[in-house]
């Protein structure tokens, strides 16, 4: 039986983790190939690198933190932030990771997904959602909200996307909206209906961030996990919100999740990935110990 | 020294740090000459199997990768270095692979009969188990039952079932990895699997 994935996250910026690591033993504490041997120990499943520098120019730092990282650890290894280009996932593959995550690349233009599906097979093309609750706007609020995104967005005039926009709401009259930029900038697109589309344009999994939740610590948003893992065939990445072991249980139990992500749980040795583990595993979730 | 095919799909980098971290000499090459030359070949792959097929094809590399396996020496093909062995593949379409062994490459069905516990999303991401069916030198010290890496959507189907090494349980039993004469091929990834995967490295490396 396939088990569940525990995947601990690491914000890197110019080359430095950024978020506090509080692990015992290390000599360097913000050297991200230092952590990720760390979590390797404990028994990850997986390592994501989110890369927050803010200057494409400096681009080859985080480069250069894969190709160390994959001479150490020998797990699946998957990096998101600024990823704009085709090049951009060629350079990551080749120092040494296996998928890329790909958030406002994928908004700014759909079309890409596909393009980069097609040239490296959808296994390494996942799509980062950051979605938050919003009360939707009345028909013709929406219109003009079109208008609006489409001056940046140009697809969204196409018809292909068109069914993106505002399909329905859930029982307190919400609905998700994906953002980009941290949260920052609502693009009224319906986060399970993006979902379906990165899907249909060869996505092979989908990172979904609640950004209400992100930061919270009070658990996952269930419904929107399990509303959007409902809605695709391919796995889901539950993130954003995890402050102890059982939210980690409901994501992967109510929310039908294939993986949880976390960072601050684990950063902060609040629980180690093995603890997680057993947790998971009494409570019979499978996954590998 | 080992020889690790670059036809420019996938990471290759990992199966060649793997290689070293449990201490042999393996060099990433595309060079028909240097593949010919060396004691040991390993074909790696991720993508789409026409793609690969045809990167093979252009590269000359398709039979350069016959000529190695003709000649005995022990040869590894990993995820779609598995596919690629067998006589066709149907993604997206039908393609021929090399033909060396008998089989075909199918996907996993897209209802396999999932329930609350599981359900069975495609492709088949994360760690599995393996069961040892017949246990090469590759496979020397791996737990029987333990976890590899998985990702993928087809699976091959060998005609001759006798050459399953391993198979893997995912709604249906698949045959995960192969293994005839000099050829041993799985369809998980040692390189990405830990200890474990780190175990059939070193084992292929020590083969005489």
């Amino acid at each position: 039986m396939l088990a569940r994935r525990i995947i601990p996250c690491l914000d890197v910026k110019d080359g430095r983790v950024v978020k506090g690591v509080s692990f015992v033993n290390l000599r360097d504490a913000g050297d991200p190939v230092e952590i990720a041997k760390a979590y390797d120990a404990q028994g990850a499943d997986e390592l994501t690198f989110l890369d927050i520098t803010a200057s494409h120019e400096k681009r080859g730092i985080i480069i250069d933190v894969v190709k160390r990282t994959s001479e150490q650890v020998f797990m699946p290894l998957t990096v998101g932030g600024g990823i704009k280009s085709i090049d951009d996932i060629r350079a990551l593959l080749k120092a040494g990771c296996d998928k890329v995550s790909i958030n406002t690349s994928a908004v700014y233009d759909p079309r890409f997904i596909k393009a980069a599906a097609e040239r490296f097979g959808s296994q390494c093309i996942v799509v980062a959602i950051d979605a938050k609750r919003t009360v939707p706007v009345p028909d013709a609020g929406r219109a003009r909200q079109i208008t609006e995104v489409s001056e940046k967005l140009p697809w969204v005039q196409d018809d292909e996307f068109r069914s993106l926009f505002f399909q329905g709401v859930d029982k307190n009259g919400l609905h998700w909206e994906v953002f980009t930029h941290g949260g920052r900038q609502p693009k009224y697109i319906d986060a399970v209906a993006w979902a379906v589309k990165m899907e249909e344009l060869g996505a092979g999994e989908i990172l979904l961030t609640s950004m209400d939740q992100d930061g919270q610590k009070t658990g996952y948003d269930i419904e929107l996990t399990r509303a959007v893992s409902d809605a695709v065939s391919i796995p889901v990445i539950a993130s954003g919100g995890v402050g102890n072991l059982d939210h980690i249980y409901e994501g992967l139990t109510e929310g039908r999740a294939d993986a949880a992500l976390a960072a601050s749980i684990f950063h902060y040795k609040e629980y180690t990935i093995k603890e997680a583990k057993e947790y998971l595993k009494e409570r019979g979730v499978p996954v590998r110990l | 020294m080992i020889a690790i095919i670059d036809y420019g799909m996938g990471n290759l980098r990992s199966v060649q740090k793997g290689f070293e971290k449990v201490g042999h000499k393996a060099g990433v090459t595309s060079d028909r000459q240097k593949i010919l030359d060396a004691d040991k070949v390993v074909l790696p792959g991720v993508g789409a199997f026409a793609d690969c097929m045809n990167n093979l094809d252009r590269l000359g590399l398709a039979d350069t990768v016959r000529k190695v396996i003709a000649s005995g020496r022990p040869f590894m093909g990993i995820c779609l270095g598995l596919q690629l062995l067998f006589e066709e593949g149907e993604e997206f379409g039908v393609h021929k692979g090399l033909g060396i062994l008998k089989g075909r490459v199918v996907r996993f069905p897209a209802e396999l009969p999932g329930n609350n516990e599981q359900i069975y999303k495609i492709p088949h991401m994360g760690w599995n188990r393996i069961k040892i069916r017949n246990r090469p030198p590759h496979l020397k010290g791996v737990e029987d039952g333990g976890f590899f890496y998985f990702v993928h959507s087809y699976y091959v189907v060998p005609q001759d079932g006798s050459i399953a090494a391993t198979t893997t349980e995912y709604g249906l039993e698949f045959v995960s990895s192969v293994w005839k004469d000099n050829i041993f091929a799985a369809q998980f990834h040692p390189e990405k699997s830990q200890e474990q995967g780190l175990k059939i490295l070193k084992a292929f490396g020590e083969i005489e």
